[in-house]
């Protein structure tokens, strides 16, 4: 299963950290920061994927990709397959976010956090992969937004 | 309010406390516009976790949701079910979910499985009555659910293939329409249908058929056609590819699927993507377990990978070297990976990477001597992460010597031991473990074989103790040993003078504040003073391995006991006050419970310590005169030193002979260690059991070492002998490695410099890769003077001898090396086959490698000139295959060659 989504930028801030199992906030931190400590210290040109046992505990893979001023990096075990995971980020990223978003940055991660997470929870339920088609998870966040709306037009302005 | 929830969020993520949110996170889920309610849920999964006091608030609202018309809400509660329903809180909210299994919307039919499938990870018995409800799921109308179906059975399989092999047929039919692009259109990624369907379905059948013949069967033909499908050029294409050659190297392996699974993987290792290279090595470590020789044709690819800047792909690929280390190989494997812990500071790796190290050596060394070198390298630079139960079974390796063995081989290789840590001492900082297994030695066998002086040792023990001075165990090991070697000193009737560093050393332990040391120190002392008759009896000399009876009963002090009680002493009751009762017993408790708390102490072979204990009380006790020893304690004492000299002379009482056997020749795992100590009657078992295996084991290598040791130890950097020397143990049983034409650019520049004539070098780059580090110098001038004085008849002959040999010696390649081999030797065959089937034995039993060498060059070079190319390249290629399996005809008496032409 996948066992975190995360999103750092180059400087080691996150900007999204999705566990999907529970962690108290500071041991989350250091993931986090362990995390960054090994992505910055990669080479140019090297494979996307680490062996995170030590960081992660036994059985634990890490895959990252580099997005302009984004790390965005899953963890998983051995249930996963890699390339399918750095496919995972690309739709996520390219597919997904682009359409949203129109030339996403790090800047639409900030102001639109929870529709982030709406996303997320689109494409990965419990740690698992849930759906992996990109209409299908626009479709879903839109009709989401849209219902809102319509729905309660009062709470908008709160 | 949603906003500042959001930015709640937010803040938690960036490491603040948030704590103060919560319950507003809790009462937004209860409020009726959809988007602060999503917004509450979204909260509330990120800050709680399952086991929260809030959460009992929170079940109430996700029972209510999951009833709700708006299957968005439904969907909302169903995420928040995932994350934040414990085992206690499951049977509340199961009846629901069951019901939304029937959902028409697909989106919450995809979710309530998952939903189930956390339950299910949570604590597997509360959903075990609804893993029918999965498989209905899995012929569900939308693909997507059928999908997200796979999840839960994937894990149910993995945890009980059996009750699911019925489903084969189901799945193998679900991947082919998938494969056949039935699915809609939706579901393509990159021209690919469904691939994270398809990857899930192989990692499926990989677990249903594995080991199961009639199962694999019915997949061949769908990983076949997805094999053909896939296409290469896409990142999720080559996911889906990599998955089967998982899968294939999973089942009940196919030849043809195995062939497709090999191109793949030379796809993959000749991309110059690092995540391509990744996979190929994983998949490459699958597939090797299936089919060895695999690895013969990316032996250039895989040195690539190992010296590759990525350190995620180049632990992969020691991983792979791990995987296929033997015996021919391990010294190689086991120096790079040393040479690689070295260079890293990952303490965790490393600590990963030693045990390799010492596990590969246990079970492949191919000598005591090598095996110790090893150790002690592994000692020296990762000494504090090594378990420290690799340093017993060095110290007890070195104790006991190497099986069956004569006495001069262990003496030697214990005067080995020493020397080369007498020379690591001189090492500035060590690790503690390794010191104690010098101590030990250099205190055991420091002196044993009279080169070194016992001041010598002494001081050198005096300066570990002394620049080690906050470590108790290492102070408390040299002061052992030091005991050890003056009691070796005077028993062997020398005069012992001890030296001014040891005395003020000594004078600082007798005030130490650590008992044991006080202790220890106070023993030493009391050895001195005593004569040599006593000293022996105390320590023999080379007597680790003995065991030491322990009398748990203590039946030697009942006289004592009576002898007390009737002068009034009260009768034992309780463990707490016999402490103040009885000063022996009392000793000997201890001891008993420091032995039985470790597995280990029952066989002395490791700790002095324990010997000391053991022993030493009754002198200490004494003031300086002859041993008051309680009488009690005397009988096991003499009968101590009785059996030291019987077991020296091989000729042991049955029962302590046997066991030592036993422990003597195993040096592999160290894992039924624990078991030694739990009962007399099942360690001897097991020791036994586990000789036998290491015992062949040994012979095994044993017998390769008068192959191997013509290789040379230390291993230049050139890709090429690394190669060899990996590679070159697998080669043996194939019959014609196809390496000869994957070999690329950087062989040929190795060889040039070796070759004799710039016409060989096509010839030689085609062979090189597969032999042996030690003939690549076959162009050295001896070899070249000698050479040119034979004719080039014999040469020839030469060349069809090994040829012949193959077909002898490897069966299965008869055919191939007849049909194969060059016309010219088409024409000598028919006369000179029987002649050489009679000789074989003689020459398989002359291995002289630099005349091996010689043959290789000259035949070479005739050939060479004479005739062109494939001929070539497949005679020399035998000719490899030849000398790899150990053949080694011998030019030395030519007269050989001519007595075979008749």
């Amino acid at each position: 299963m996948i066992k975190a989504v995360m999103v750092m930028n180059t400087q080691g801030k996150p900007r999204l950290a999705k566990f999907f199992d529970f962690l108290p906030v500071e041991k989350q931190q250091e993931l986090i920061r362990r995390v960054f400590g090994v992505l910055c210290s990669r080479p140019e040109n090297v494979s996307n994927f680490i062996e995170a046992e030590s960081i992660f505990g036994p059985d634990s893979r890490l895959v990252y990709n580099h997005f302009a001023t984004l790390y965005f990096v899953v963890v998983f075990d051995s249930s996963e397959n890699e390339l399918a995971m750095l496919d995972l980020i690309q739709l996520l990223v390219q597919q997904t976010l682009e359409r949203c978003f129109k030339n996403v940055c790090e800047l639409d991660i900030v102001f639109n956090y929870s529709k982030i997470h709406t996303i997320l929870d689109e494409i990965i339920l419990g740690g698992q992969v849930l759906e992996t088609r990109s209409t299908e998870i626009m479709r879903a966040v839109e009709e989401i937004s849209k219902c809102s709306l319509s729905l309660s037009p009062l709470f908008v302005c709160v | 309010m949603k906003e500042y929830i959001i930015r709640l969020v937010y803040v938690e993520m960036l490491g603040h406390d948030a704590s103060f949110g919560y319950i507003h996170a809790v009462k937004m889920i209860h409020d009726d516009s959809l988007l602060v309610k999503r917004t509450g849920y979204l909260a509330v999964t990120l800050f709680l976790n399952e086991d929260h006091d809030l959460i009992i608030l929170i079940v109430n609202t996700i029972q209510k949701d999951l009833k709700s018309d708006n299957y968005l809400v439904v969907c909302a509660a169903l995420n928040a079910v995932c994350k934040l329903i414990n085992e206690e809180t499951i049977p509340a909210v199961l009846p629901q979910i069951v019901e939304l299994l029937a959902h028409p919307k697909e989106a919450v039919r995809k979710k309530a499985i998952m939903a189930l499938h956390r339950f299910y990870q949570k604590s597997p018995s509360s959903v075990s009555h609804l893993v029918s409800n999965f498989r209905k799921r899995l012929c569900d109308n939308d693909p997507g659910v059928m999908g997200a179906t796979l999840c839960p059975l994937f894990d149910l399989i993995t945890n009980d293939v059996n009750s699911y092999k019925d489903l084969v047929i189901s799945f193998v039919s679900i991947l082919k329409q998938v494969a056949e692009r039935r699915l809609p259109k939706a579901y393509d990624y990159h021209q690919m249908p469904a691939p994270f369907i398809q990857i899930k379905l192989l990692k499926i059948l990989a677990l249903l058929g594995s080991s199961d013949k009639q199962a694999s069967e019915n997949m061949y033909t769908v990983v076949g056609d997805i094999f053909r499908k896939c296409d290469s050029s896409s990142n999720i294409g080559n996911a889906v590819l990599y998955e089967c050659i998982c899968c294939v190297s999973s089942i009940y392996p196919n030849h043809k699927l195995l062939v497709s699974a090999a191109d793949a993987i030379s796809r993959f290792l000749k991309s110059d993507s690092h995540n391509l290279k990744y996979m190929g090595i994983d998949a490459l470590g699958r597939l090797i377990k299936i089919s060895p020789e695999i690895a013969e044709q990316h032996q250039l690819a895989v040195i690539d990978c190992l010296e590759d800047p990525d350190d995620t792909l180049k632990r992969k690929t020691f991983e792979l070297l791990y995987k296929m280390t033997k015996s021919t190989n391990v010294e190689v494997i086991v120096d790079r990976m040393i040479d690689y812990m070295n260079s890293i500071n990952d303490n965790h790796y490393k600590t990963e990477i030693a045990s390799r190290c010492v596990e590969l050596a246990e079970q492949f060394a191919p000598s005591n001597q090598w095996f110790i070198q090893t150790m002690n390298k592994v000692f020296e630079h990762a000494g504090d992460l090594v378990n420290i139960k690799v340093a017993h079974n060095l110290m007890r390796l070195i104790a006991e010597g190497f099986g069956e063995d004569d006495d001069t081989a262990d003496s030697q290789l214990r005067s080995s031991a020493v020397e080369s840590y007498l020379h690591i001492l001189g090492e500035p900082k060590l690790p503690s473990v390794f010191l104690q297994v010098i101590c030990w030695v250099l205190g055991e066998y420091g002196t044993a074989d009279g080169k070194y002086s016992a001041s010598y040792i002494t001081g050198k023990l005096c300066d570990v103790a002394e620049a080690y001075s906050n470590d108790e165990t290492v102070k408390a090991y040299a002061v052992t040993a030091l005991m050890k070697i003056y009691a070796f000193e005077i028993a062997a009737g020398r005069k012992v003078d001890m030296l001014p560093e040891c005395h003020s050393l000594m004078e600082e332990f007798l005030a130490s504040h650590s008992t044991d040391l006080q202790q220890r120190a106070y023993e030493l002392q009391a050895v001195i003073g005593l004569d040599a008759h006593a000293v022996e009896s105390i320590l023999p000399s080379d007597a680790s391995c003995e065991d030491i009876e322990v009398d748990k009963a203590l039946s030697f002090l009942n006289d004592y006991i009576q002898e007390s009680i009737e002068k009034g002493a009260q009768p034992y009751i309780p463990e707490s006050e016999r402490t103040g009762m009885l000063n022996i017993s009392n000793f000997r408790n201890q001891d008993h419970h420091e032995a039985s708390s470790h597995g280990l102490r029952f066989e002395a072979y490791e700790l002095p310590k324990q010997t000391v204990q053991a022993r030493i009380p009754p002198a200490s006790l004494a003031s300086t005169e002859l041993v008051p020893v309680p009488e009690a304690m005397y009988p096991r004492e003499s009968y101590q030193t009785t059996t030291v000299p019987s077991v020296s002379s091989d000729a042991a009482s049955t029962e302590l002979k046997l066991r030592l056997d036993g422990v003597q020749k195993r040096w592999g795992r160290q894992t039924h260690f624990p078991s030694t100590s739990t009962s007399n009657s099942t360690s001897l078992k097991t020791v036994n059991g586990i000789t036998q295996v290491d015992g062949s084991n040994t012979a095994n290598s044993r017998t390769r070492e008068t192959y191997d040791s013509r290789k040379q130890v230390e291993i230049s950097p050139e890709k090429q002998k690394l190669a060899a020397s990996l590679f070159g143990g697998p080669s043996k049983t194939e019959k014609k490695s196809a390496t000869g034409h994957k070999s690329s650019k950087p062989s040929s520049h190795m060889v040039k410099s070796h070759a004799p004539k710039s016409s060989m070098e096509v010839a030689s780059e085609k062979t090189s890769v597969q032999q042996p580090p030690d003939l690549l110098d076959f162009g050295e001038p001896t070899v070249r003077s000698t050479a040119p004085s034979l004719d080039p008849f014999k040469d020839l002959e030469g060349l069809l001898e090994p040829t012949t040999q193959v077909s002898s010696a490897v069966n299965h390649s008869s055919t191939a090396a007849v049909t194969k081999s060059p016309d010219i030797m088409g024409l000598y065959t028919e006369t000179t086959a029987g002649a050489h089937h009679k000789d074989s034995d003689i020459l398989s039993g002359l291995s002289k490698p630099p005349m091996t060498n010689m043959v290789g060059g000259t035949t070479t070079m005739q050939v060479a000139q004479s005739s062109k190319g494939p001929n070539l390249k497949d005679s020399l290629e035998k000719d490899a295959l030849v000398r790899q399996i150990g053949v080694t005809p011998s030019s030395q008496n030519p007269n050989l060659f001519k007595d075979i032409l008749g």
